[in-house]
């Protein structure tokens, strides 16, 4: 008995597996230490510019454009309603390609930048038109 | 002591009673809102909007010499909807074609008719139906009769690809896209949306421009052998075409009233 518990108390080796064990533990965060990517840098084109509002105030398009395209795809596609009044009184054609790229024309450098980072596929772009100018 | 334990029982009522109680104060207090509260945004038809209780199409084949005169309506309908042109006909995508006669009016065929009509493409497509049997197969409601003017939409966002619907046409009026059309699309109408490998397609009675006033386009191409207006309004082209004239359509003792009318 003393022969096989003298590892076991063994105050060396037990701090040793602690140290060893927290390293461990903490992997995750030391390994991706200074490595995060920087959030990429959304660019608006000359005509979001000039038009400065987005079709909702930016927040709610930041948090909510996913739900706003699904309800404006069933009011299109199942009542037949293609104009969209936001709370300030200004008409948008309800469209995915023909409205959001009509402003956001620079899809790679807007929306494909932000779901890069944030891992989301769009699967729209199967079916609408990703370069409603033709370039 | 004894005292004490009664005191501490009470405060540890009341104060249990405050925790409990706050989230229904936030509550109330976010629905009372503060601040004036925007408008609830407005969804809206365009003024311009053509609208009708029940599109209807009549077809004067009278007009029709040749598969020249209906080419245009084929070729304008498949531009403006980014329709594949798809090298095999087992595989072909089609919203509006020609067929003879006996094709299109089976049971309206005999063995000898006037070589007139014998010769003439009449020009089919969907029939936009008052019963339309590929709506009460869809499982998904992804094709749907639209209440406002009869319409029968398809709803690509909800298509599975399970084609009942295709089984349930008569008309052959539904096509599948088994390959990705996109490499078929000769030249393509940047207002429209495509469709994908995988869902069903078929005629829209041109939904998208009569949204925005305009005509279907194989219409506006037809030189008179394609009227558009509203079953329902006895006033109409239509109706006045149909009235004035001896019409048949298609498959009638199927029972699902076609909306597309033809004058022999
Ligand atoms: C009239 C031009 C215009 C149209 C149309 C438009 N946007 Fe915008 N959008 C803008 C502008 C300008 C901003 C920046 C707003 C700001 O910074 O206050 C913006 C911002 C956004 C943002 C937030 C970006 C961020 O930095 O978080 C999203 C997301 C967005 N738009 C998506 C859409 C979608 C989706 C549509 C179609 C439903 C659309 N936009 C239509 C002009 C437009
Ligand atoms: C600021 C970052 C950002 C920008 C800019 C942005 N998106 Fe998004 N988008 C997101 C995020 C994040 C999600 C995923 C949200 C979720 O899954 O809950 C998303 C989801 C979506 C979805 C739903 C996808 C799905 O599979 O459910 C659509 C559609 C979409 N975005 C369209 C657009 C379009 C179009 C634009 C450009 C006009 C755009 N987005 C610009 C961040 C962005
Ligand atoms: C299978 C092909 C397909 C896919 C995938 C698809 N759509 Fe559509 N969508 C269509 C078609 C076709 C229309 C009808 C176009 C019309 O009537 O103008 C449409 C209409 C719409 C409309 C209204 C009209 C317009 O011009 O935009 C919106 C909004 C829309 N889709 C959003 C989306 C979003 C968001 C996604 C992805 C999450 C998506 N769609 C994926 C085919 C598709």
């Amino acid at each position: 008995m003393p022969n096989n518990s003298k590892g076991m108390y063994n105050k060396n080796l037990v701090i040793a597996g602690i140290v060893i064990f927290v390293i461990l533990a903490a992997f995750p965060f030391w390994f991706n230490v200074g490595r995060s990517a920087p959030a990429p840098e959304i660019i608006l084109t000359e005509k979001a510019i000039a038009a400065e509002d987005c079709v909702r105030d930016k927040e709610y398009m930041t948090l909510e454009h996913m739900q706003l395209l699904d309800v404006w795809r069933d009011a299109v596609v199942r009542d037949g309603k293609r104009i969209y009044v936001n709370p300030k009184g200004v008409e948008f054609n309800m469209s995915l390609s023909n409205t959001c790229l009509d402003c956001h024309s620079n899809k790679e450098e807007f929306c494909d930048r932000c779901h890069d980072y944030t891992s989301v596929s769009p699967y729209c772009w199967d079916c609408h038109i990703d370069n409603p100018q033709g370039d | 002591m004894k005292s004490s334990r009664r005191n501490f029982l009470k405060i540890a009522g009341i104060a249990a009673l405050g925790v409990g109680a706050k989230p229904v104060f936030d509550t109330f207090a976010a629905v009372g809102g503060h601040g004036p509260t925007e408008p609830a945004p407005i969804f809206k038809s365009s003024e311009e909007a053509l609208t009708a209780n029940h599109w209807a199409m009549v077809v004067d084949t009278r007009k029709i010499r040749s598969e020249r005169d209906v080419a245009p309506l084929f070729r304008a309908c498949h531009q403006v909807h980014n329709v594949p042109d798809m090298p095999l006909k087992r595989h072909e995508i089609k919203w509006i074609w020609a067929e003879s006669f006996h094709h299109a009016f089976p049971d309206l065929h005999s063995e000898l008719i006037s070589d007139k009509i014998a010769r003439t493409p009449f020009p089919v497509l969907c029939n936009h139906c008052e019963n339309p049997p590929c709506v009460r197969v869809c499982p998904t409601k992804a094709t749907f009769k639209r209440e406002s003017d009869g319409i029968v939409v398809m709803d690509y966002h909800r298509c599975i690809g399970c084609r009942f619907c295709l089984a349930a046409c008569p008309y052959g009026a539904r096509s599948f896209n088994f390959f990705n059309p996109d490499d078929y699309i000769k030249e393509v109408n940047l207002k429209f949306a495509k469709r994908t490998k995988g869902v069903v397609e078929k005629c829209n009675f041109c939904e998208e421009r009569l949204a925005e006033g305009i005509i279907p386009a194989c219409v506006e191409v037809s030189n008179g052998i394609l009227t558009f207006g509203d079953l329902r309004d006895s006033r109409s082209s239509v109706r006045k075409l149909i009235a004035e004239n001896f019409t048949i359509r298609r498959k009638v003792h199927l029972g699902t009233s076609p909306a597309v009318y033809y004058i022999v």
